[in-house]
């Protein structure tokens, strides 16, 4: 295997770890104004993903930082092509992080009201155009020979795409919804629980589309071939599982199989992609590929040394930490004195 | 109508410069809470713990301002300058991404590991974590002036395939400026977080509202900042001599320097016609700029009229001096501070020496004022960085104006220059009212502020 392949694979890698973790933080935060009732119910779900959104938006920071410098003709192409709705991703998670981090800061119920959108947005847009961007990925854009993008904004929002963005919508959603299950306990998990069994259906039937249409619209039937192997299968078996281990009350299990199922749908995207990076539209020639958009083999070395190195401890304290707060959360986990001002204890 | 390339700069400008007022802060705050923290580890005075709580609540507001402003920096590049990520990814990149690997991961898992770990984790585990956090945001600095390094001080690649490409990574890790640059960033960074600790505090103590806390955080404030500020000052001056070797022009700019002088004088006063190339109204002090630049009373020191001359003679016709007068206040501006920040933080040290640090009211006064200044400051210093660089991106190898990205227009730079504008300020209303709130002394009628929640259970 060559130092280009070994890269693509550690990106695929980074990219599987930001959509697993903060699958679920998007999930959780599009799923807020549905499961909850009250005030402690919305800061019982808030929590449930507290001391972890931000570890797990590194990710996509490390993802950005390693495509840049091991593939900087993808980084350059990518993000200078897909302007705009990366500008809305941008924007979009700086409105969440002002969600979770000044929420409970100030008392003003419209404020809360407030940040209560800015979470819903804030997980909806990105887990939305996340989907897209892949889709288009796969499907080709516009690029011409100088390896940039000759498309416009609206090049980007065609139906294949737009069914991408569904499918990552939906899926995200449901893994949030377990994600929910296993991190709460009372009404809360009972109502993630029923809204995790009735997306189940639906989101398959987007699942299947999507699929179908890939069929059509992209060359993943040259790539992998009439029978698409064991990846796509393992992806299928995953969700089916989701099903059961809801209807089985098997919360862990379940998180798992959306797990699993994010993994297995992302490795069959990437196999598709692999060994190209961003696909031309316009010419075959002009595909962005590991080899034409790659760094010196010698940046590519001592990269790789640097995330062999560190990758493991990563794992190792950001797993320790969800160790740390395993405990399932319930109302009465929300301190009352949460913002305690002048010494009088406020209801928050 | 601007064009492309100055709308980009306008947009980096105003979102590095923006970043760049939560990033000091919450590198000398995060610090200042981490020895707070362990104050209480070692005492175990409730004392202490109420002061880590109360300065931690803070960092925390500035610390996200820092983060969600960041996220935009790492995609930034590819946004608006691919020209210039393509052509320096194969290095530029590298430090890019260890930061994230190193510094990122770290800060973020372990602030919230602390944030909610109160009750949850050990004494000795809970406060490695804000140590890590603390250090882990000097050590991400580490890495971004690496990249930055780079970019002024070219070292250790090789142009090929139309690109700068890796040849020496020790040599970029060991570069000169960089081992300048670093700690005088970091450190002007501690002066930041000192000048905040103590101007709240002295805030506080003008209002008589709880001494006991904000006498011994200013106490803190300023031994740390009396040594921070004094730091600071050594390494601009290494700094500053390691430019006239590297970036003969950035230091011709920072001095007014139009001619070539040996002895070199220094300029106290100037107005400068860039288009002439001559200063009007000057005032100079003879032999000053060759003791600052070479430690000697002869040394040469280039003007920009020679300098252009050699540019254009290596690199082609085109003007490459840089914006003269915005670099040479700038300098002055952020060495006045840097000078006034080590006299407050002495006097402050003297006042407490003298039993006298809570009672003399005009220097609380203007230690209250003064937490404003280091921001002054770290943006002056950026200015004679980047804008003393132009019309280099790179410095000698890419020009600015070859480094934006050809595909995004004017229309699509004034949606998110639009966007990223009104999220920042409305960002910046919302921090500042937030740390109002928290860090405000308590008004007549009020009870005193008291961290009650002295088990520090933590939820959003």
């Amino acid at each position: 295997m060559d130092l280009n392949t070994i890269w693509f694979i550690l990106i695929s890698i980074l990219f599987i770890g930001y959509f697993f973790l903060e699958g679920f933080d998007f999930g959780v935060g599009i799923l807020l104004p549905f499961v909850s009732r009250d005030d402690t119910d919305r800061r019982v779900v808030i929590n449930s993903v507290g001391p972890f959104w931000d570890g797990n938006e590194v990710w996509l920071i490390t993802a950005g930082g390693a495509i840049f410098a091991a593939f900087p003709h993808w980084y350059a192409t990518l993000f200078s092509g897909f302007y705009l709705p990366l500008f809305l991703i941008l924007i979009a998670l700086i409105l969440r992080a002002v969600g979770f981090e000044f929420r409970s800061k100030i008392e003003a119920p419209r404020w809360r009201r407030m940040c209560d959108q800015f979470l819903f947005w804030g997980s909806f847009i990105p887990a939305f155009l996340w989907g897209v961007a892949f889709a288009n990925f796969v499907r080709g854009v516009p690029i011409g020979a100088d390896m940039n993008y000759a498309g416009g904004f609206w090049n980007l929002l065609n139906p294949y795409a737009l069914l991408g963005g569904l499918t990552s919508l939906s899926v995200f959603t449901l893994h949030g919804a377990v994600f929910l299950c296993l991190r709460t306990e009372g009404e809360v998990r009972e109502r993630a629980h029923g809204i995790a069994a009735r997306l189940w259906g639906p989101a398959a039937v987007i699942l299947i589309a999507f699929a179908a249409y890939g069929y059509v619209a992209t060359d993943f039937h040259q790539q992998m071939g009439v029978v698409p192997g064991t990846m796509p299968l393992l992806a299928i078996c995953s969700y089916i599982a989701i099903l059961v281990f809801l209807r089985m009350e098997r919360d862990g299990w379940a998180f798992i199989a959306t797990s699993l199922t994010i993994l297995f749908g992302a490795v069959v995207v990437f196999e598709g992609l692999f060994p190209r990076v961003l696909l031309s539209s316009l010419d075959p020639a002009w595909h962005l590929t590991i080899y034409n958009a790659s760094s010196s083999p010698l940046t590519l070395k001592v990269m790789l040394g640097v995330a062999l190195l560190f990758v493991p401890i990563i794992l190792g304290y950001q797993g320790w930490s969800y160790y740390v707060f395993r405990q399932r959360l319930t109302r009465e986990s929300i301190p009352e004195h949460a913002l305690n001002r002048h010494g009088q204890g406020e209801k928050t | 109508m601007m064009d492309a390339l100055s709308l980009a700069r306008w947009q980096f400008g105003i979102t590095t410069v923006y970043h760049f007022i939560f990033v000091p802060l919450t590198l000398g705050l995060s610090m200042l809470v981490a020895i707070m923290q362990s104050f209480y580890y070692r005492t175990g005075k409730d004392l202490y713990k109420e002061m880590t709580l109360f300065w931690g609540k803070l960092f925390v507001i500035l610390f996200t301002l820092g983060v969600v402003t960041g996220i935009v920096q790492e995609f930034q590049f590819g946004m608006n300058w691919s020209g210039y990520s393509r052509f320096v990814g194969d290095i530029f990149g590298i430090p890019l991404a260890i930061e994230a690997l190193t510094a990122f991961f770290v800060e973020s898992t372990f602030l919230g590991l602390w944030l909610f770990g109160w009750t949850r984790l050990p004494k000795a585990v809970h406060l490695a974590c804000i140590w890590l956090v603390a250090l882990a945001s000097s050590l991400s600095s580490v890495w971004i002036l690496l990249a930055n390094a780079w970019m002024q001080v070219p070292v250790g690649y090789v142009l090929r395939n139309g690109r700068a490409e890796l040849q020496d990574l020790v040599a970029i890790l060991l570069n000169e400026r960089a081992l300048v640059q670093i700690p005088h960033t970091i450190l002007a960074g501690f002066v930041t977080g000192g000048l905040f600790v103590l101007g709240i505090s002295a805030w506080n103590l003008l209002h008589k509202h709880r001494a006991d806390l904000f006498a011994r955080s200013a106490q803190i404030a300023l031994v740390f900042t009396a040594v921070a500020s004094l730091a600071v000052a050594t390494t601009g001056h290494t700094q500053a001599q390691e430019t006239v070797a590297t970036q003969p022009m950035k230091l011709a700019a920072m001095e007014g320097l139009w001619e070539t002088e040996g002895p070199a004088s220094m300029s106290l006063f100037a107005l400068h016609d860039r288009e002439n190339m001559s200063s009007i109204r000057e005032f100079r002090m003879p032999y000053v700029l060759s003791i600052l630049a070479h430690n000697n009373l002869t040394g040469e020191v280039k003007g920009m009229k020679e300098l252009q001359a050699e540019m254009e003679a290596a690199h082609g016709p085109g003007d490459y001096v840089p914006p003269v007068a915005i670099v040479y206040w700038s300098f002055r501006l952020m060495v006045g501070l840097g000078v006034f920040f080590i006299l407050l933080s002495l006097r402050g040290l003297w006042n407490w020496w003298a039993g006298k640090l809570e009672t003399r009211t005009g220097y609380l006064r203007v230690a209250s004022l003064a937490l404003f200044l280091p921001f002054a400051a770290n943006t002056a210093g950026w200015m004679v960085s980047e804008l003393g660089r132009q019309p280099w991106m790179v410095y000698g190898l890419l020009k600015t104006v070859d480094g934006v990205s050809p595909v995004v227009g004017p229309g699509t730079l004034w949606i998110s220059m639009a966007g990223f504008t009104v999220i920042y300020g409305l960002l910046a209303a919302l921090g500042f009212s937030l740390v109002y709130k928290f860090a405000r002394p308590a008004r007549a009628g009020e009870p005193p502020r008291t961290m009650a929640h002295l088990d520090g259970t933590h939820a959003y």
